[in-house]
């Protein structure tokens, strides 16, 4: 177990620059304290689980990197350069995609609208996000706001892996889906993961164990442990039950 | 029959002004959260300037009249635009600030125009056709309100082709959904709000033009009584929604010609709509339950 000040990379590969360094970062809402100190380091490659009780800063620490929410102090730095002074599409621009908790689409427009939008390079990666998505292409006159939740996730995963990012924030990208749509999308993030870093925020621990190569956990805004293997971490029954309120065998973190 | 015609197509012509005021109104609070109380010193200016320019090439004549359009629309885009940049950039998420920057600059904006043009109003006229009527199911209906109504619909139509056909029509509608998403995509929204404060004022400033015509005359009081019906029309259609200020200034101008001619209290129901609706759909007709802020 380690509570760094500094960040350590959860996979233990501290000899490469990590893609995204969270340093001492604190931040707020409204005046209130939400993420008290904050760091880590996402690897180059692979995925990286944000784990932790609800509440406990996970979604404002991933709000605060991209400068949502008002962040009070800490450094972000991304491929070694400090991005914690930019306006959020500045921050986005230098190669961060965002897959939000509960998705949010833009309802009033149509699902290829939501994917022009989220188009950044000169020549995005339609052909991916075609064959990742190819429900999406048949709805791609529908309104976002009439898709089921889980093609509302695939649209905000599309939107995420059009541009070709450093690194994606995924936030909750299972929330309130069905069992079997709970694994098109760990099959799509499986699939993204082979070409972009992810730090993954995700309270379906089984999904976690699929996907995740290393893992933070947070309690109370703070980093409380960081694991260099998340699969070894979740077969640690006390630290698991300890820091997220829920037995080692799958289930949701409380 | 001729009456009733007579008080629909009044009625249309005045929604007609109330919708050039109310949309830019509405697309403004929608994107950027700001309740616009300086959107009557654009329409006046616009009413002005274009008044003074028709004066000066003829005002009887057509050019006179059709050059006064051009310019109302100009000084009103470029009022808002630099208002955007100005006074309301520096104050980015402050709404409060915002909002008070608005309604000082109102202040402001009148006494600058009446120390300017006076205080009284100024009676003007169009073209000698515009001062006739036609005659539409018996009723001696003034040409002008045609021309007011066909611009307001050209408007409309302009604006929404430009909101569903370009990139920024697409930003803007996606803004007013959830403008924090919008910068998360990596996109600038602040040039958004440029825009919007760009499009809002040159309809204010057209609608001023054309509402000097409707009410004959022009003052630096003008924006003032028209803004307290707009912004009504605004929250009456859903504020951020520019369907919903399309229908509810046709809804609120009809409505006021019919009660006033009939019962002499028009502005008073207007407010009881006002009323009905906020207690029956708080998100106006065709509003969203919420709006987003980033």
């Amino acid at each position: 177990m380690s509570t760094a000040p500094e960040p350590t990379t959860a996979t233990g590969a501290d000899t490469e620059v990590p893609v995204l360094a969270v340093s001492r970062l604190r931040a707020s809402i409204d005046g209130q304290q939400v993420v008290e100190d904050v760091s880590f380091a996402v690897p180059a490659m692979g995925i990286t689980a944000l784990l932790g009780r609800n509440g406990v800063g996970k979604t404002s620490s991933i709000k605060a990197i991209l400068g949502l929410i008002r962040r009070d102090g800490g450094t972000v730095e991304l491929g070694g350069e400090p991005i914690h002074g930019l306006p959020t599409h500045r921050i986005v621009q230098r190669g961060i995609g965002y897959v939000p908790e509960d998705r949010e689409v833009f309802a009033g427009l149509s699902v290829a609208e939501n994917l022009r939008l989220a188009e950044r390079d000169d020549s995005p990666r339609r052909e991916l996000v075609e064959s990742l998505f190819p429900d999406l292409v048949k709805r791609a006159h529908q309104a976002a706001g009439t898709l089921s939740g889980g093609q509302q996730q695939m649209v905000s995963l599309a939107r995420a892996l059009l541009n070709d990012n450093r690194v994606l924030l995924v936030d909750e990208p299972t929330k309130g889906l069905a069992p079997k749509i709970v694994s098109e999308v760990a099959e799509a993030l499986a699939e993204a993961a082979t070409t972009v870093p992810i730090l993954l925020v995700e309270q379906n621990l089984s999904v976690v164990r699929r996907l995740a190569a290393g893992a933070i956990i947070l309690s109370d805004g703070k980093v409380v442990h960081t694991a260099e293997s998340a699969e070894s971490f979740l077969d640690d029954e006390d630290l698991v039950t300890r820091h997220l309120g829920v037995g080692t065998e799958g289930g949701r973190a409380s | 029959m001729s009456t009733v015609v007579l008080l629909l197509v009044t009625g249309l012509g005045l929604g007609a002004v109330y919708f050039l005021v109310s949309s830019g109104l509405s697309l403004i609070y929608g994107l950027m959260g700001v309740l616009n109380f300086a959107h009557g010193a654009f329409l006046t200016l616009g009413a002005l300037i274009g008044w003074q320019t028709a004066s000066l090439i003829g005002a009887g004549t057509w050019a006179g009249f059709l050059l006064s359009l051009l310019i109302g629309c100009l000084v009103g885009a470029l009022l808002a635009s630099l208002t955007e940049f100005v006074l309301i950039r520096p104050l980015y998420e402050r709404h409060i600030e915002q909002v008070l920057v608005t309604v000082g600059l109102n202040l402001a904006a009148i006494a600058l125009f009446e120390g300017i043009w006076g205080t009284d109003p100024v009676y003007i006229d169009g073209p000698a056709w515009m001062g006739m009527t036609t005659d539409i199911l018996g009723a001696q209906t003034p040409n002008h309100l045609f021309i007011t109504i066909l611009i307001a619909v050209l408007v409309l139509v302009g604006m929404v082709v430009f909101l569903k056909k370009t990139r920024y029509g697409m930003i803007i509608r996606a803004g007013v959904e959830n403008r924090s998403m919008v910068t998360a995509l990596g996109i600038d929204v602040r040039r958004a709000f440029t825009l919007v404060f760009m499009i809002g004022g040159a309809a204010a400033g057209l609608g001023g033009v054309l509402a000097s015509h409707y009410f004959g005359y022009v003052s630096p009081m003008l924006g003032g009584s028209l803004l307290i019906f707009a912004f009504i029309v605004t929250v009456i259609g859903g504020l951020g929604s520019l369907p919903g200020a399309a229908v509810a200034s046709l809804l609120v101008g009809v409505l006021q010609q019919f009660t006033n001619y009939y019962w002499g209290f028009g502005d008073f129901v207007v407010i009881i709509l006002l009323a009905v609706v906020l207690l029956t759909r708080p998100a106006g007709l065709l509003g969203r339950k919420a709006v987003a802020t980033a």
